[in-house]
């Protein structure tokens, strides 16, 4: 089972890293022919540099349009973003400093970010506009998340595999040699999961993490009449005649 | 038409139930063969059209990073879908921004995605059938580009630009719009969306000089293709003799007069609309737009001033300098920009809105008002959905909102503004943007105007509010039709420079 979840490890992190990079690339090299920043729109690139950080670290726009899925939306995220920091002390040894900090908080964030989960799945079978847009692919990505953090919780709350095994069979991942891996069907599933979650992240809705970076109405500087701003395309269309 | 009649305003604004269907075939007439070949569109839906869609949409999608990034981001998070005017009003769930997108996301995962291609029902992906085809039509013709979704979404995906690649993309295989694609047609042909031609356009402007002659005792010039004059104002050509519009082309006359401008129309140039960006048709869009650059350079005006209009200062101020150079900051070598840059007197902005202009002139104390001349009216400002979301004024963020409103306080003296959720960058669309102000999409204008009417109402009943400013002559056309089927008098809708006109104090300074 070890050399199975070894091969799936490779296999999802290279489709992940292989395909995230090439779509960030195909948005890096469209071109944005015009000049479409909604308001508030600020004028300079110091001003865009917040605007961004406003919207990824508090998703200030969400906030502006529904307070319910903010709230759980932004616990969510916010949740998942601790328990993958946690995590890091399954890769470096020694565990770094800060990352050993965290322990404690990354442990309750896993509950939070499963009530968060709960809560957005909740809003979609419930709210009926939510549900009317709502594809079974949509359900099946919050079942998915759910999966990989109630495996997470249960082996942390219940049945307690050996986690310095764990540890080890990363590490050993990451100097390309195969440890053996603890013996537990919870803990192969939470692994499989986590790998099909990166499988899927490429050619999924979940490319919203690096497509707002590159969302033309976010991060354009509102001067466009103070600097004339062309498309490679479009100023051919200027030589041609 | 006589049949539609207003839907029941809200006694508080929840959201809407869902009605499916509710505005299947509520849509556009479709162009005809003459329409569409005027403008160099394939006349009918073509025989090979699937194919040729999605090799449109393909080259769409590598020529526009939003429409890329929008069609993947999009997480269905539904923060969007009650934003719209057209949901709110017609209750469609297809008129849901997202939703609205969703018609063109279902057909990108089917052809443009792995997962589409292998399992199309689990991502909802579908094939581009005659009827999803029917579908765009219908429904991507009940967007007014307004959005206000985008203001809301998290990545800020922008229906207006989804709708517009729709559009482009209906238009390659002949299958348009009448309205928007008869009215480009005109453009080329004679000069302005409404088809005058010059000569009646000069006489319109002499009977206007008479007119004003009348009412004040003074020599107000209304010129036209002056050489050598400062100023360029292009306007909606609504304003050359549309009520309420007219009113305000006098209040821009009177400003020019009464601070010694020399300026100018031209025949040439006749239009500020460019319906080009309803269709989302970059060539269209950049065409139109040179003829303001050439009517610029033969005039050799100093300055190009924009007249009230919503979508005209969106592509004004925000697509002028990419399309056609007018503008500043263009390379040095960049030859085409800098044969106008040149030309324009760069201690302003250029392009600059009538409301820069005018505000400017009151700071610097060069207009005399009487304010109590604007005394019968209680006035509020709706704010334009293309003036508020898709550009700004005075060189700070904000500054769409604070100029005009700044300008009604200057010459009025009863001001209130109207829901703050319905303001500024939330303002609502009229109902009538986006190349749907045609008496066949009334059902949708009607109920997209809800909204509005909603808060209009509000301010009248608690306020007395007897007057709605605005600066887009789309508005001001829509409102003139709708006010009345929700019980208001067609003249409570006008423009600021009209109030600037009645305030007005000529030959005082
Ligand atoms: C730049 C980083 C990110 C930002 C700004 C961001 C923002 C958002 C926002 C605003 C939503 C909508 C609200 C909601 O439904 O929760 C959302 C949804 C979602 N995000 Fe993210 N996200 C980011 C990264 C990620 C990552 C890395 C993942 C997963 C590995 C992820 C997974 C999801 C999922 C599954 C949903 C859908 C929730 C639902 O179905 O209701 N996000 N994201
Ligand atoms: S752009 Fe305006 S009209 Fe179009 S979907 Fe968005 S809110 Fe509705
Ligand atoms: S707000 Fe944005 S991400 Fe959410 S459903 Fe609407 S378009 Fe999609």
């Amino acid at each position: 089972m070890n050399t199975l979840l070894a091969i799936f490890f490779y296999l999802s992190t290279l489709v992940f890293v292989v395909g995230l990079l090439a779509r960030i690339r195909t948005y890096a090299n469209t071109p944005a022919p015009l000049k479409i920043p909604t308001t508030p729109a600020p004028t300079t690139t110091g001003g865009v540099v917040l605007r961004m950080t406003r919207e990824v670290v508090f998703f200030e726009s969400l906030f502006k349009a529904n307070l319910w899925t903010w709230a759980l939306g932004w616990l969510f995220h916010f949740s998942m973003l601790l328990v993958v920091l946690r995590h890091l002390r399954y890769f470096t040894d020694p565990v770094w400093e800060w990352v050993a900090l965290i322990q404690p908080f990354g442990m309750y964030a896993g509950i939070t970010m499963l009530l968060g989960l709960m809560g957005l799945l909740g809003r979609r079978l419930l709210v009926e506009r939510i549900r009317y847009i709502s594809t079974p692919s949509d359900h099946l990505m919050l079942v998915l998340f759910i999966g990989i953090a109630a495996s997470g919780l249960l082996m942390k709350f219940a049945v307690n595999p050996d986690v310095i095994g764990v540890k080890s069979f990363f590490l050993g991942l990451m100097h390309l040699t195969i440890q053996p891996l603890p013996t537990s069907y919870l803990l192969y599933a939470h692994l499989s999961l986590v790998c099909t979650l990166m499988v899927i992240f490429p050619v999924s809705k979940l490319l919203h993490a690096p497509g707002v970076f590159f969302s033309p109405t976010r991060n354009q500087t509102d001067n466009p009449r103070e600097k004339r701003h062309i498309a490679a395309w479009a100023a051919k269309m200027e030589s041609e005649k | 038409m006589a049949a539609i009649t207003a839907p029941a305003y809200r006694s508080f604004p929840i959201i809407p139930a869902l009605i499916p269907g509710a505005m299947e075939g509520a849509g556009p007439y479709v162009s005809s063969d003459k329409i569409n070949e005027a403008v160099g569109f394939p006349g009918h839906l073509v025989d090979d059209w699937h194919d040729k869609a999605i090799a449109k949409m393909g080259d769409l999608l590598s020529k526009y990073r939003s429409l890329k990034v929008y069609m993947d981001a999009c997480v269905h998070c539904g923060a969007c879908s009650d934003k719209c005017h057209y949901f709110i009003g017609t209750q469609d769930p297809k008129n849901m921004p997202v939703a609205r997108q969703d018609l063109m996301r279902s057909v990108y995962r089917r052809y443009f995605t792995l997962p589409g291609k292998l399992f199309p029902k689990l991502v909802g992906a579908r094939d581009l059938t005659k009827e999803v085809l029917d579908e765009w039509h219908n429904y991507f013709h009940q967007c007014s580009e307004c959005r206000r979704c985008s203001v809301f979404c998290p990545y800020g995906i922008d229906t207006a630009e989804v709708t517009m690649a729709a559009r482009e993309i209906l238009d390659s295989v002949g299958y348009s719009q009448k309205y928007s694609i008869e009215i480009i047609g005109k453009v080329h042909r004679i000069g302005n969306n409404l088809g005058l031609p010059a000569p009646a356009l000069r006489d319109t402007l002499e009977g206007l000089e008479e007119d004003v002659k009348d009412a004040t005792g003074i020599d107000v010039r209304f010129p036209m293709d002056v050489h050598g004059a400062e100023v360029l104002l292009v306007t909606p050509s609504a304003d050359f003799f549309a009520e309420p519009h007219i009113d305000s082309l006098i209040g821009y006359a009177k400003v020019f007069h009464a601070t010694g401008t020399s300026w100018t129309l031209s025949s040439m140039s006749s239009e500020a609309g460019n319906f080009g960006m309803f269709i989302g048709n970059y060539d269209q869009l950049r065409t139109i737009a040179l003829r303001i650059r050439q009517a610029a350079l033969e005039l050799g005006v100093k300055r190009i001033v924009v007249g009230e209009c919503g979508h005209a200062w969106r592509v004004a101020y925000s697509f002028w300098n990419t399309l056609s150079g007018v503008g500043d900051g263009a390379d040095p070598n960049d030859r085409f920009a800098q044969m106008l840059q040149k030309q324009l007197d760069h201690r302003y902005r250029q392009p600059t809105h009538i409301c820069e202009f005018t505000w400017d002139m009151i700071e610097n104390e060069r207009l005399v008002f009487d304010k109590s001349l604007n005394d019968k009216y209680i006035i509020t400002f709706h704010d334009s959905c293309n003036v508020a979301r898709g550009s700004s004024m005075g060189g700070y963020p904000g500054g769409q909102f604070e100029i005009p409103r700044n300008i009604i306080k200057a010459v009025a003296n009863n001001y209130y503004d109207m829901d703050p959720s319905t303001t500024h960058e939330r303002t609502f669309c009229c109902g009538g943007g986006g190349g749907l102000l045609t008496d066949d999409l009334m059902e949708v204008r009607v109920k997209g105007a809800l909204p509005r009417m909603e808060v209009l109402h509000h301010v009248a009943e608690d306020h007395g509010v007897n007057f709605m400013a605005c600066i887009c002559a789309i508005c001001k056309a829509q409102f003139t039709k709708i006010l009345p089927v929700y019980g208001f008098d067609r003249r409570v809708v006008g423009g600021v420079h009209q109030l600037v006109s009645n305030a007005i104090k000529l030959g005082v300074k």
